[in-house]
């Protein structure tokens, strides 16, 4: 037995392995430290293990072998609430939030109390909880009239006020500006002084080396070392996250020969109830051979935006017209079916932000997704799957796809692999227009330079490609353009060579006044 | 603290089909294991003796005549026949997740057309006429009953399972207005055996009593296996049953694929409708040769639990169907020849089904137990 000392590991993990069905180890004998008052960063590709580890320590899954100790003594987490009583949050990267609660209401709910619930007093505590690490936030305020910051912030709060000292935060600057990211880190950093450990995993090396104090990478499920953020660099932690080096330079190339190839003009549209506007008043042109970036918060009408050109918005006024590269004839969009646009000829392919619900089919294979854009495909009522599967078994070899086959259901494979999937059908068609949106969320570095690569390529061979993004770095060294949109309106088209940061994280916010209720 | 627990979940891999098959197999041998002692400490009867009732009531006893033997097996077929006609009459609903739950309806309105069609035709068309009418009418009135719901949820996303119950209801009380209009004799409030003397419009099989014994229901065999693989050649291969899948799990990847999905909706239900409607025609024609409110006797219900379980396999289907009917044969022999009633075979069939639903549970997790550890 261990004598009763102050420990000042917050966290030891002792040879933890987690494993799915007969294969799949998630997680190989991993063991790791976190001190209190310190903030680590998580790194590592996609699948190579670090939600689930994380997972492990909220309740979500229970390790099959190992220990874990908490301040120093062994502890058993088989659920969530074992995490609460340990003193473990974490903050998920989608909220568990109740939309038509209150902040406070949403931060009590699920603590066992006294019969009588006291708000009034919740919303005094929650105050000064927030005033202590320096949240701005209003406890009466409803769920969902707040942003996207505003909601991470309660998400933070709920697992404060329940006592936790250790904080597990899964991506939490992937919906936030710059501004807001920043606010986050001094919040952190407050935190830090007050002892609490906090583990962060994200996928943006500047942001590791900006906040953390040490680093610890995992490839492929192994606890791979960690390292000190200050004798780390953005090109010795992709090395250790990939196992070789990796070139991290986008290279983008002047646009050429650009024509006309899109003209939206004056395109408006509401949400369901009709009352709110979605988009207001865009217009902008897009050409073939450039990139166009659009920025953004997150729910600004990006998503509105790309649908309204592929047909699959309805728009109450504008119109968008699309002239192709063999006669410059214009075509008018608007009020078409995406059937219709494909009759049309118009080779317009689109990645759309929900893969698995809009891009492609869950329960089917490769072949059967192959065949969204191509069953129609001959005469008589039968499919034809020949095409469709050599098509998926040259996307597998071209873009590395690991799956078991071309049968087995994309909804297996991992985030990578899915994308890859939809992207390689999206440009196995050769477009001439070619709308990503967030292509790139939740892929590892290796995975988003294949995509920002292959958006290059279709940038070069001539196609018009728009790519909506949320992480500006990527945005002003891909794009070619960055067009960004606050709260349904343009609030500005500017050159992404000579633009900075600072600049499009403050046009994302420039009309914040009149649309209150962005992203909410 | 919370000790390390007993027993946790791990989901399993794909697992090859055999050992899915084994775990099946598992399932029902354990469910007879229960139901032994379930029946053994109720009623105090040999295990044993009570599962050989279940099975004679199926195949007929081995001690009886071949001749009065075939006439239970045959009625085991015709009856699986119409269940899983039933079944692929739902199988693309479910598919694109419709929740078609008004098969009863439709099998009901078929099956009057085809009543109506017998009556008012009887012998003064030719045979084959007859029979053309009376599928045309069974299906166009089963398609009708399919139709309305799929048009409300499409036009005004109305709730299909309210919709298509209610219309269950509906049918069923107009079948109840025939049944008095029809009567046959005044006051009975049943119609008997619809052209009893001149058997215009009986399916009838007695040319071929040589070969398949003389009450046989080949021609009902028939049409539905046709119908089998129809299902399943139009369901995996056609441009149809492919637009029906995409709808079925995503509506917005449809939309995006550029399908209609208001089209495919009210066509799916079309179909489906009027594949009801025929088993409403095979019920008439083809077995009972009259109407009545129990003609359909819960099989639209029934048929879900079919096509689920199958996973809208329409080979499995034809399995499982004969698995419900036999344990309701099974059930009702065994409460008849001891002299249990009714709810003592559906005891049989619930726990029979808890196990078989049960074992999916195994088919995708695993138990994995707690290991003993050191103590230091």
């Amino acid at each position: 037995m261990q004598k009763e000392q102050p420990c000042e590991n917050a966290i030891e993990l002792r040879s933890i392995t987690k494993r799915f069905g007969n294969k799949v180890v998630a997680n190989k004998k991993i063991s790791m430290t976190v001190k209190k008052g310190e903030i680590l960063a998580l790194l590592g590709e996609n699948g190579s293990g670090k939600t689930t580890l994380m997972n492990m320590l909220a309740g979500i899954y229970y390790p099959d072998e190992g220990e874990i100790l908490i301040n120093g003594k062994e502890v058993f987490i088989s659920e969530p609430k074992d995490a609460y009583a340990n003193g473990i949050g974490m903050i998920h990267q989608h909220f568990k939030l109740v939309d038509i609660f209150t902040a406070a209401e949403n931060i009590v709910l699920g603590i066992p109390g006294k019969q009588k619930l006291n708000l009034k007093e919740v919303a005094s505590d929650v105050k000064k909880l927030a005033e202590r690490y320096g949240f701005q936030v209003d406890p009466n305020k409803k769920i969902y009239n707040m942003s996207v910051s505003e909601k991470q912030t309660v998400e933070i709060l709920k697992v404060l006020y329940r006592g936790a000292n250790i904080l597990i935060l899964d991506e939490p600057t992937a919906v936030l500006t710059p501004q807001e990211t920043d606010k986050l880190f001094d919040v952190m950093r407050n935190m830090k002084r007050d002892g609490k450990a906090i583990i962060i995993i994200t996928h943006k090396l500047h942001e590791v080396l900006e906040i953390s104090d040490r680093v610890a990478v995992l490839r492929k499920g192994e606890y791979i070392g960690d390292i000190k953020t200050s004798d780390a660099t953005e090109a010795s932690l992709t090395e250790m996250m990939v196992g070789r080096k990796v070139d991290l330079d986008i290279d983008r190339q002047e646009p050429r020969d650009e024509k006309l190839r899109l003209r939206i003009e004056h395109v408006t549209a509401y949400d369901k109830t009709g009352e709110k506007k979605t988009l207001d008043d865009i217009s902008f042109d897009v050409y073939s051979g450039e990139i166009l970036g659009i920025a953004g918060i997150a729910g600004s009408g990006q998503k509105e935006l790309l649908e309204a050109v592929a047909g699959l918005q309805r728009v109450s006024a504008g119109s968008i017209r699309y002239y192709p590269p063999e006669n410059g004839k214009e075509e008018e969009l608007i009020g078409k079916s995406p059937r219709q646009i494909r009759d049309m000829g118009v080779a317009l392919s689109f990645v759309p932000e929900d893969r698995l619900g809009m891009g492609l089919v869950g329960s089917m294979g490769m072949t059967g997704n192959m065949m969204v854009r191509s069953y129609r495909a001959g005469k008589g009522l039968f499919t034809r799957r020949r095409q469709p599967k050599q098509l998926s078994e040259q996307i597998i070899k071209e873009l590395e796809v690991v799956t078991p086959g071309v049968n087995t259901p994309v909804r297996r494979l991992s985030g990578g692999n899915v994308q890859k999937v939809l992207v390689g059908r999206e440009i196995a068609n050769s477009p001439t227009v070619l709308m990503t949106a967030y292509a790139v969320r939740g892929l590892d570095i290796n995975t988003s330079y294949t995509i920002y690569s292959l958006l290059n390529r279709e940038k070069e061979s001539g196609a018009a490609v728009v790519y909506v993004g949320e992480d500006l770095d990527v945005l002003l060294s891909l794009a070619d353009r960055i067009l960004v949109l606050c709260g349904g309106q343009i609030s500005g088209i500017v050159d992404a060579r000579s633009t900075n940061k600072e600049e499009v994280g403050l046009l994302m916010t420039k009309y914040r006044k009149e649309g209150a209720a962005i992203g909410g | 603290m919370a000790g390390e627990p007993f027993v946790h979940l791990v989901k399993k891999n794909v697992q090859p089909t055999w050992k899915t098959a084994c775990v099946y197999v598992g399932a029902v041998l354990a469910a007879l294991i229960v139901c032994s002692i379930v029946i053994y400490t109720v009623t105090g009867l040999d295990p044993l003796y009570v599962y050989r009732i279940m099975w004679e009531s199926t195949f007929g006893s081995a001690s009886i005549a071949m001749e009065f033997r075939l006439i239970t097996i045959w009625n085991t077929i015709r009856d699986t026949m119409i269940l899983l006609c039933v079944a692929l009459a739902l199988t693309p609903a479910f598919k694109m997740k419709f929740w078609n739950v008004g098969g009863e309806g439709q099998i009901l309105i078929g099956g009057l057309a085809t009543a109506a069609v017998m009556r008012y035709l009887d012998t003064s068309v030719p045979t084959w006429v007859l029979f053309a009418a009376m599928i045309a009418a069974s299906m166009l009135a089963g398609l009708i009953w399919g139709l309305l719901p799929a048009l409300f949820k499409a036009r005004w996303n109305t709730n299909e399972t309210l919709f298509t119950l209610m219309m269950n209801y509906i049918a069923m009380q107009i079948v109840s207005a025939f049944s008095i209009i029809w009567e046959a004799k005044k006051g009975s409030g049943a119609i008997g055996v619809i052209n009893k003397v001149t058997k215009a419009g009986h399916m009838t099989t007695k040319w071929l009593s040589g070969v398949f014994g003389g009450e046989n229901y080949i021609i009902n065999v028939m049409i539905v296996l046709v119908l089998t693989v129809f299902i399943f050649i139009y369901m995996r291969y056609t441009k149809h049953g492919y637009e029906i899948n995409v709808v079925g799990e995503s509506e917005n990847t449809a939309r995006y694929a550029g399908i209609n999905v208001k089209r495919v909706i009210i066509r799916t239900m079309m179909i489906s409708g009027a594949l009801c409607g025929l088993a409403g025609f095979i019920l008439v024609s083809g077995s009972s040769h009259t109407i009545s409110t129990t003609t359909a006797g819960g099989r639209g219900f029934t048929a879900i639990i079919v096509a689920w379980l199958s996973k809208f396999n329409p080979f499995i289907m034809l399995v499982i169907s004969f698995m419900l009917v036999f344990l309701d044969y099974g059930a009702k022999g065994v409460a008849s020849a001891c002299g249990l009633n009714k709810a003592f075979s559906d005891i049989i069939t619930g726990i029979l089904l808890f196990f078989i639903l049960g074992c999916e549970f195994f088919i995708n997790y695993r138990l994995v137990f707690r290991s003993r550890k050191e103590v230091n």
